[in-house]
């Protein structure tokens, strides 16, 4: 069987005779997957037109057969239970039969269009309401663990692996630098840019450091960082997490008597926040550069600029929006540790927990500024 | 001293999620003993692992190591008896971000008092007796199979634990690395006197290292044998056992035999 893989010629062939007793179907040539191919629709037809009592499939000229002249056979043999006729098998040859024998009696399955549970409403309701308050919970819990934990971190310093927090650091803070400055300094550009244009037709492109500093220190600043920070950081943690699950080595740290919160997700927490206060900074300094070179390019001095800008923006502007940042941060930084230690079995799950890493910390991220831009309004900040 | 148990399992049942896996099981694991629970696929053998282990919640009934209870322990104590063993993962499990040695001085850095040097000197000295002071700081990426599940060993001795969780030792190894393993676990339990507690379905490694075992089935989700696997094979009057020690398909089960017979008759 294996000594003849010849795949250059394809000679099989198929012919289909009426006899007294039925139909014969006579085969020939190399019944490999290039041959049967070639027949295998001359061969269907041939056995599902006129109606017949019994089927003959001489096999007398076949040179070779391999698992698809076996699956043709099948086929011609399934048409004839179809049409309650006989099949005969004949001039097999001695080495095909073993092969055909394997499988010729077994009853193989039919794919069946998979049953869908039906399920009334108020069971739909129940098990969509459970997986809600079950994420509801698990995000509570972990909540509620990470900030006791950080609030130990306070208590007994020493107690946390700083080695890994500095790591972490350098992977969140450090190396996002290029992309932090770049879209920074682009956003800053572009919004004065257009306001500019805007605003020239009344004279006021003046007012556009003002709009800038604002804009940027209390708003953007943090949510496009934070942003940043859950595509590039919170999907790494969910990445990482989730694959250290998989390779058991979650229940490793945990039958070690190490918590996996402590271990892993401090540190990244810890880092995170640390990171991004100052990520927010170097993404608004960044932004008024680009802020004054559309000014300078329209012809103001500089110092106009700065000058408009640091009158303009108060303490108040900035720290709240340090504050914005840090609270961002926890949420990315978590969402992303937590999906990371939700994930199932399987590789495609820390697929899965990284989008919905990255898609969690967004809406996240999006829901606090909802908050904080009411809480600030009603604080007169 | 010999044949005190340090485990014992009383009318444990397990599972996942509402789905029993195995209903109902009382063993006991004496001091010193390499005991192994074996079966077929999918019988639950590592989910009563993962159960005695504390990773899971048994769904009904109890684990005691000497006279402490596990499943209901508080934070505390069961920090005490989590540190009594030591467990190594199927694939080994270690830390992909450390190097060999880091990983086996991780839980002396954690857990002790012990200067640097002494710590690094105690990870060294667990390697070597798995035969893995060469490979010491090499990364967990770079090792073959049987290695890294030598120095998962290694890390789970890192605390000298009395018992030693091994969950399928031989899986995916070649005979050689294997056999290789069966020495170092009789050499570890002669000379360490730890209490081997060992998943495996590897009849070769079954005969030449276990003291006692347990079978478990998947049909009545309980045990199905207990004792010496050699006696086992030759009285046991339960085909089910008979067949897994004989090596013998169950022709029935997979439907395949009775098929014919009837595609035949039709």
């Amino acid at each position: 069987m294996g000594t003849n893989i010849n795949r250059s010629r394809n000679d099989a062939q198929i012919a289909i005779s009426s006899r007294a007793d039925g139909l014969v179907m006579a085969l020939s040539g190399r019944l490999d997957a290039a041959g049967t191919a070639a027949v295998w629709d001359q061969a269907v037809q041939g056995a599902s037109q006129t109606p017949f009592a019994r089927l003959t499939a001489d096999c007398g000229g076949v040179t070779y057969m391999d698992g698809a002249g076996v699956a043709l056979l099948l086929k011609i043999k399934e048409l004839c239970v179809e049409h309650k006729a006989d099949m005969v098998l004949d001039n097999l040859r001695e080495e095909d039969r073993g092969l055909v024998a394997l499988t010729w009696d077994n009853v193989l399955p039919k794919l069946q269009a998979a049953e869908r549970e039906r399920r009334g409403l108020a069971e739909s309701l129940e098990v969509c309401g459970g997986e809600i308050w079950r994420n509801i919970r698990e995000m509570v819990a972990f909540v509620g663990e990470s900030i006791s934990l950080l609030a130990q971190v306070v208590i007994h310093p020493r107690r946390v692996r700083w080695k890994d927090v500095i790591l972490a650091c350098i992977n969140v803070g450090v190396e996002s630098m290029f992309i932090i400055v770049l879209i920074g300094f682009l956003m800053g550009l572009i919004m004065s840019f257009q306001s500019a244009i805007s605003l020239q037709r009344f004279g006021g492109e003046i007012f556009v450091p003002n709009m800038l500093g604002l804009v940027m220190f209390r708003e953007m600043g943090p949510l496009v960082t934070s942003i940043l920070l859950a595509a590039r950081s919170g999907s790494a943690f969910a990445a990482e997490i989730g694959t250290m699950k998989i390779n058991e080595e979650l229940d490793a740290l945990t039958t070690m008597g190490l918590s996996p919160m402590r271990f892993l997700v401090v540190p990244k927490l810890l880092a995170t926040m640390f990171m991004v206060p100052l990520m927010t900074m170097f993404f608004n300094l960044a932004s008024l550069v680009g802020g004054a070179l559309v000014m300078l390019s329209m012809g103001y001095p500089l110092v106009t600029f700065t000058s408009r800008v640091f009158s303009y923006v108060g303490m108040t502007d900035f720290w709240g929006g340090m504050f914005k940042g840090l609270v961002f941060s926890f949420l990315v930084a978590g969402v992303g540790c937590l999906r990371g230690m939700q994930t199932r079995s399987g590789a495609s799950a820390v697929g899965l927990s990284t989008t919905s890493a990255v898609v969690s910390g967004i809406i996240l991220i999006a829901f606090a500024d909802g908050i904080f831009a009411v809480a600030f309004y009603y604080l007169n900040l | 001293m010999e044949n005190t148990p340090v485990i014992s399992v009383r009318n444990l049942t397990c599972g996942y999620g509402g789905t029993v896996i195995v209903d109902d099981v009382t063993f006991d694991i004496r001091h010193g003993e390499v005991f192994i629970i074996l079966g077929s696929s999918g019988c639950g053998k590592s989910t009563l692992l993962k159960n005695m282990i504390g990773l899971v919640e048994p769904m009904a009934g109890q684990v005691y190591y000497g006279d402490e209870e596990l499943t209901t322990a508080t934070n505390e104590a069961r920090q005490m008896i989590i540190r009594k063993f030591g467990v190594m993962y199927q694939m080994g499990a270690l830390f992909g971000s450390m190097s060999v040695l880091q990983n086996v001085m991780l839980p002396l850095e954690e857990f002790t008092d012990l200067p640097p040097e002494a710590i690094e000197l105690i990870a060294k000295s667990k390697l070597a007796m798995v035969d893995m002071e060469n490979a010491a700081f090499k990364m967990p990426a770079a090792l073959s199979g049987g290695m890294k599940k030598r120095a998962a060993i290694a890390r789970a001795m890192a605390l000298d634990p009395g018992i030693l969780y091994l969950d399928e030792p031989g899986a995916g190894l070649d005979p050689i690395s294997s056999a290789a393993l069966d020495e170092l676990i009789l050499d570890l339990s002669k000379n360490l006197g730890i209490t081997f507690v060992i998943v495996t379905h590897e009849l070769e490694s079954i005969y030449k290292i276990a003291d006692r075992v347990i079978m478990l089935d998947k049909e009545i989700k309980s045990i199905v044998a207990e004792g010496d696997p050699r006696v086992l094979r030759d009285t046991s009057d339960n085909p089910s056992v008979r067949r897994f020690f004989l090596r013998q398909p169950d022709m029935d089960a997979h439907g395949h035999e009775s098929d014919r017979q009837q595609a035949a008759q039709g």
